[in-house]
């Protein structure tokens, strides 16, 4: 084992850095500029049972130090997935990867998860309760403990892989929803998907966003995210994924020091499309000069 | 596609809103007329996505409005500053589909990318009629670079003030072969309604990476969604679902 690898879900990384979901497509635009198999693995774009063309445009707006987006689980569906996305994966991806699933009833993502379940490349499941941008469904599993419990079992029931809750930051605790996933049989959470927002044209005097709120990532919520990572982690056993702003080898640290086993980066990959190969050949000497030496060990480091 | 550095060779304003920008660096990844690059500037998060008018093997123009933000800040930058650019975005123009006289709309700064296109039909032995559409005279910019190539260009002006009095449209005398155009989705709507001939446009939609990650700017078209950075941004005309 390297001294980057980590262990998820009992599966090893060869490093935990790992692009988030709805930033990396399905792998291949990536695999394009650079080998991706330098990554620790990544989550595969939003999949749900029916194809979905998503939300009306605009669905991008620029914040200070980061974005809103309301793209609205644009997907080809699940069949489509399997049939056209996946094999094009494993062309370019030729390690476990994560299969992103998201729903809008307990039935629509038990049946994703049990068919993606059944695919060799899947390494994990991770099921998205968290997004806050489509109506109905997403983050309203993902609010109410019961709901993200009732989510979390009737995935397990169906699967045989480890499933990791994707869980939002929009709510008054989240400790209690991730302690609800975990106690449902959870193998892991992920935290935090973006937070709700919004912008307004000073010209039109309308929300940029057709939407009218969207989801914000990037650098600004980073200490939020960092903040709930904290949290979850000292009040669950399961692996703690983090995510929100990471921009770099430091910021990766620094999650895993407030208690993330792996770490996924999203909005950086948007305007750095090297962003996360370049994180990964970044840290051995980061590590070097923060005297750390095997990135394992310092999950939860901060924690005392 | 490529990420680079580039260094600014030229910024100079050629109306009191737009503004020509030159970049020196390595342009190998530009193929065809109609693509684009995404400039990362400081201090703001999303990269700037802008229409190549022309290229070399050391080089590459772009023509830009002083619209917001980004803009403004481009427009202030200093001969010899350095940019992160992403190069060689989007589809292109498709010259083969030209046939022998075929038209060219640009609306305003949707000129852009019809410049270096022009310039890749006349290569092709093909000399392409250009209509170029502006508010008012004040606001007319590069058709003297158009006439150094051998193109008269059509101007029109919505009040008159210069050449033909109207929309760009006015200006179509069909039959062409076939039309590509640039400029707002107005524009492009009308010159497609009133147009008798396939085309090839170039939308503009507000964009989150500029290379086909996010899924920020896909539309519907009638061949199923597209992403305009990757799919386009040079749809065919007949595909296009017009809002509204």
């Amino acid at each position: 084992m390297g001294r980057l690898s980590v262990s998820l879900c009992g599966i090893e990384l060869e490093n935990p850095v790992i692009p988030a979901s709805g930033t990396f497509g399905y792998g291949y635009e990536f695999a394009e500029l650079y080998d991706i198999n330098c990554l620790g693995t990544f989550s595969f774009k939003g999949t749900t049972l029916a194809e979905r063309v998503g939300n009306p445009l605009p669905r991008i707006a620029e914040t200070g130090a980061g974005m809103l987006n309301a793209v609205g689980l644009q997907n080809p569906g699940v069949e489509k997935v399997i049939a056209e996305e996946l094999p094009k994966l494993a062309g370019c991806f030729h390690k476990p990867v994560i299969a992103n699933v998201s729903g809008f009833s307990e039935s629509e993502y038990a049946e994703v998860c049990r068919r993606l379940d059944e695919q060799e490349q899947v390494g994990w499941l991770e099921v998205n309760i968290s997004c806050p941008n489509v109506h109905g469904g997403g983050m309203s599993f993902g609010t109410d403990p019961q709901a993200a419990a009732a989510i979390t079992r009737a995935v397990k029931a169906v699967t045989t892989k480890p499933v990791i809750m994707k869980l939002t930051p929009n709510v008054t605790d989240i400790v209690s929803v991730a302690r609800a996933c975990e106690d449902a049989g959870a193998d892991g959470v992920s935290l935090i998907n973006t937070l709700k927002g919004m912008r307004i044209d000073l010209q039109t005097r309308q929300p940029i966003l057709a939407n009218i709120t969207g989801g914000l990532s990037g650098p600004a919520v980073f200490p939020i995210a960092l903040g709930m990572v904290w949290q979850v982690s000292q009040a669950v056993k399961i692996p703690v994924i983090g995510l929100g702003g990471i921009q770099s080898a430091e910021d990766v640290i620094e999650m895993m020091l407030a208690g993330a086993t792996a770490v996924e980066i999203g909005a950086a990959n948007l305007i750095n499309p090297f962003a996360c190969r370049d994180i990964i050949e970044n840290l051995p000497a980061v590590m070097d000069r923060l005297q750390i030496n095997t990135l394992k060990d310092i999950t939860g480091g901060a924690h005392g | 596609m490529k990420q680079g550095l580039f260094e600014i060779i030229e910024n100079t304003a050629l109306t009191d809103k737009v503004m020509r920008m030159r970049l020196a660096g390595d342009t190998s990844a530009m193929e065809r007329p109609g693509q684009f690059v995404d400039i990362r500037l400081e201090s703001l998060f999303l990269r700037r996505p802008l229409s190549v008018c022309d290229w070399d093997d050391e080089s590459f123009t772009i023509l830009y409005e002083r619209v917001g933000q980004g803009t403004e800040r481009m427009a202030a930058l200093p001969a010899g500053e350095r940019l992160d650019v992403l190069t060689g975005l989007g589809n292109g123009y498709d010259i083969s589909l030209a046939g022998g006289h075929p038209l060219l709309v640009g609306g305003g700064t949707g000129l852009s990318p019809l410049y270096g296109l022009a310039k890749a039909l006349l290569k092709n032995s093909v000399r392409p009629v250009v209509i170029l559409g502006f508010h008012t005279a004040a606001e007319v910019f590069y058709t003297g670079e158009f006439k150094s190539m051998g193109i008269e260009p059509v101007i029109t002006t919505e009040d008159g003030s210069c050449g033909v009095r109207g929309f760009v449209t006015a200006a179509m005398d069909f039959p062409y072969t076939f039309f590509y155009a640039c400029g707002t989705e107005a524009m492009l709507r009308a010159v497609c309604e009133k147009s008798r001939c396939p085309g090839q446009i170039s939308l503009g939609k507000r964009m989150g990476c500029g290379f086909g990650a996010c899924m920020g700017c896909t539309v519907l078209t009638k061949n199923g969604a597209k992403r305009i950075c990757k799919d386009g941004p040079v749809l065919n005309s007949e595909e296009v679902l017009w809002e509204g």
